[in-house]
């Protein structure tokens, strides 16, 4: 038989004949070494001086172990309102025109621009227990400043924008006519919402919640003016590095940091491949 | 089920869509609302379906007053130009969406659900295809599967604005033909709105002209055609010709001349004179005729187009003449049209 044999393995896309694609390529895998694999494989390499042994040891210990929790934790649970509301804040921005609505679209971005350590002592004065909010919830046994939950605000105050502004920009490409139609069709708001728009929107909302958790797993600057930092209570492990580093244990805060890194890299990594998954299936 | 619009009006921020447009549309009957853009055919077809408001006017399902409806319990199936499908969802799903979001005990079980939308993708001629997504699908192929989720609520009259006008040519004249062909089965009170006239005059029972937000002629191919009512109508459906004439002792004039043409019913004074490019008789000599001077000349297809000035303000009307006719090597033209139709000048 003449015919050959069903090439294995996988190779380059065939690029298109408008130059620039071994330029650009070059350029980029340059740029990422340089930028982001290097500095990161220090890290690593740092953190395998320490011997397995002594690795699993600062894994193990109690006080890593719940500092990762509560970082991944309040991070998973501050993504997940950032999910709700800034989708609602997204709706109305998008679909409602009010006044003062580019102020308010404005105001979204803040957290971007403002300093973290900023932010992290308002909503402290804020929340403390003789703040103006603090003082309202203190006698309903409710304790915001210096507790995990005083790390889920700052983390939502923090991860909004990354929901908002990716939400956004599909929800305003929605088709009126998809709703037009679902109406003609008998289905009352509710179910419009559910079964057609958030559908569509499901691969923007899973961007927003990655970029909000990952935001939110590596902010430093706010959290530790709420936090109150007890350790094994409200410490985040960024803080335990940091006070790793102080003590001049180099070895066990790029040990947390590799955890850390590993874990992040695991979690964005399935939240692409969802999404890859549905954008394969919705086109 | 019977249509009425009864005297409706149609404002978007104080700009009229609609002026007091009244309707009745047949139970069974397919009709076209055809017209340039901006005629008003897709608001009217909007206010139909419950999609937009009427500023004042009622629409009638039978003797069920609908615009006190809303849209979900208006019953009607809409198709967009655009498709509109749900991309999330399989061609299965989108036909039984309009079933699935009902409640109570008017949902049938998942089970008839699925029966009755692979029964309408036969319908569509689309079997097979159930579990596709809409971007696996042809532009022709995504218009089915619209008509069929459409049909799948048992709607009381299908709505279509437009709904071959984002295909090519080729699926659209296969659509046409289609549609009919459904509709014919089906049988629905079908409305649907389009600006190609070949489409409408083709596929409708009954087609409705519109311009400026009026309806300015209902009827069949037939009569819209050979009878038209307005200059716009004249104008708008196939191709005519108009010069500015006058009437005086029941003779049409231009300039000083009569055209041999008699118009004892019609009012003296300006008119404008409307006539086919292929309604016309060649003359040898004028004794009472339009005499012209070739300006320019065009193949078209299987006749020869040709233009012609007339009189001293070089009016330039077009005549259709066979291919071999030896007039067409002529400078100068002689004829009278056949049938022709005179409008007082406004």
């Amino acid at each position: 038989m003449t015919t050959a044999p069903a090439k294995a393995g996988w190779r380059f896309r065939q690029p298109s004949v408008i130059p620039g694609f071994g330029l650009t390529l070059g350029f980029s895998l340059a740029y990422l070494t340089l930028i982001i694999l290097i500095p990161l494989s220090g890290l690593i390499w740092r953190s395998a001086a320490l011997g397995w042994t002594d690795f699993w040891a600062i894994a193990t210990d109690r006080r890593t172990i719940n500092a990762l929790q509560i970082s991944f934790g309040t991070a998973f649970i501050a993504a997940a309102v950032n999910v709700v509301f800034g989708t609602i804040v997204a709706w109305v921005l998008v679909r409602y025109n009010f006044p003062g609505r580019r102020i308010v679209d404005a105001m979204v971005d803040l957290p971007f621009a403002l300093p973290t350590a900023v932010a992290g002592i308002a909503l402290t004065t804020l929340y403390a227990p003789n703040g103006w909010l603090g003082s309202l919830l203190a006698p309903l046994g409710i304790k915001v400043a210096y507790t995990p939950l005083g790390i889920v605000i700052a983390l939502i105050f923090i991860g909004l924008p990354f929901v908002v502004r990716t939400v956004q920009p599909i929800m305003e490409e929605i088709d009126k006519e998809v709703e037009e139609v679902a109406a003609t069709l008998g289905a009352n708001r509710f179910q419009t919402i559910a079964r057609v728009l958030l559908p569509g929107l499901a691969p923007a909302i899973v961007t927003g919640f990655a970029l909000a958790f990952a935001r939110g797993v590596g902010e430093y600057g706010s959290v530790i003016f709420i936090a109150g930092n007890l350790p094994y209570k409200s410490e985040i492990a960024p803080l335990l590095i940091v006070i790793r580093l102080e003590e001049y244990n180099y070895a066990a805060a790029t040990a947390i940091a590799a955890i850390m890194l590993a874990l992040s890299f695991m979690m964005l990594l399935v939240i692409n491949l969802v999404q890859t998954w549905s954008r394969k299936r919705y086109g | 089920m019977e249509v009425r619009v009864a005297n409706v009006r149609k404002e978007f921020e104080r700009f009229p869509a609609l002026h007091d447009v009244s309707l009745d549309i047949k139970s069974g009957e397919l009709i076209a609302l055809l017209g340039p853009s901006g005629s008003g055919k897709t608001t009217l077809l909007r206010l139909i379906a419950g999609l937009e408001r009427p500023t004042k006017g009622k629409i009638f399902f039978g003797e069920e007053d609908a615009s006190q409806k809303s849209i979900q319990e208006r019953n009607v199936g809409f198709v967009f130009q655009h498709y509109a499908l749900f991309r999330h969802m399989t061609v299965a799903d989108n036909v039984g969406f309009g079933l699935k979001v009902r409640h109570g005990p008017t949902r049938p079980s998942a089970q008839e659900i699925r029966r009755r939308a692979s029964e309408l993708l036969d319908l569509v001629q689309l079997s097979g295809l159930e579990k596709r997504y809409p971007a696996q699908l042809s532009g022709g192929q995504r218009q089915r599967v619209a008509l069929a989720r459409a049909m799948a609520i048992e709607p009381r009259v299908l709505l279509l604005d437009e709904p071959f006008g984002a295909l090519d040519a080729q699926v659209r004249r296969e659509l046409r033909r289609w549609l009919r062909d459904i509709h014919d089965a089906t049988g629905h009170t079908t409305v649907f709105v389009t600006h190609d006239q070949e489409e409408a005059l083709e596929l409708a029972d009954r087609v409705v002209v519109m311009s400026q937000g009026s309806i300015e002629q209902v009827g069949t191919a037939d009569e819209i055609y050979d009878t038209p009512n307005s200059p716009f109508v004249y104008g708008f459906i196939g191709e005519s010709s108009s010069i500015p004439v006058k009437v005086e002792d029941g003779q049409v004039w231009i300039a000083d001349r009569p055209i041999g043409l008699s118009a004892p019913q019609a009012p003296q004074g300006e008119a404008t004179l409307f006539f086919r490019p292929h309604d016309v008789d060649l003359v040898d000599e004028c004794n009472g005729c339009i005499a012209g001077t070739v300006a320019a000349s065009r193949r078209v297809a299987g006749t020869r187009r040709v233009e012609l000035e007339i009189g001293g303000d070089r009016q330039r009307v077009e005549i259709e003449l066979p291919v071999d006719h030896p007039a067409a090597q002529k400078s100068r033209v002689v004829f009278r049209p056949r049938r022709w139709k005179l409008f007082p000048a406004a």
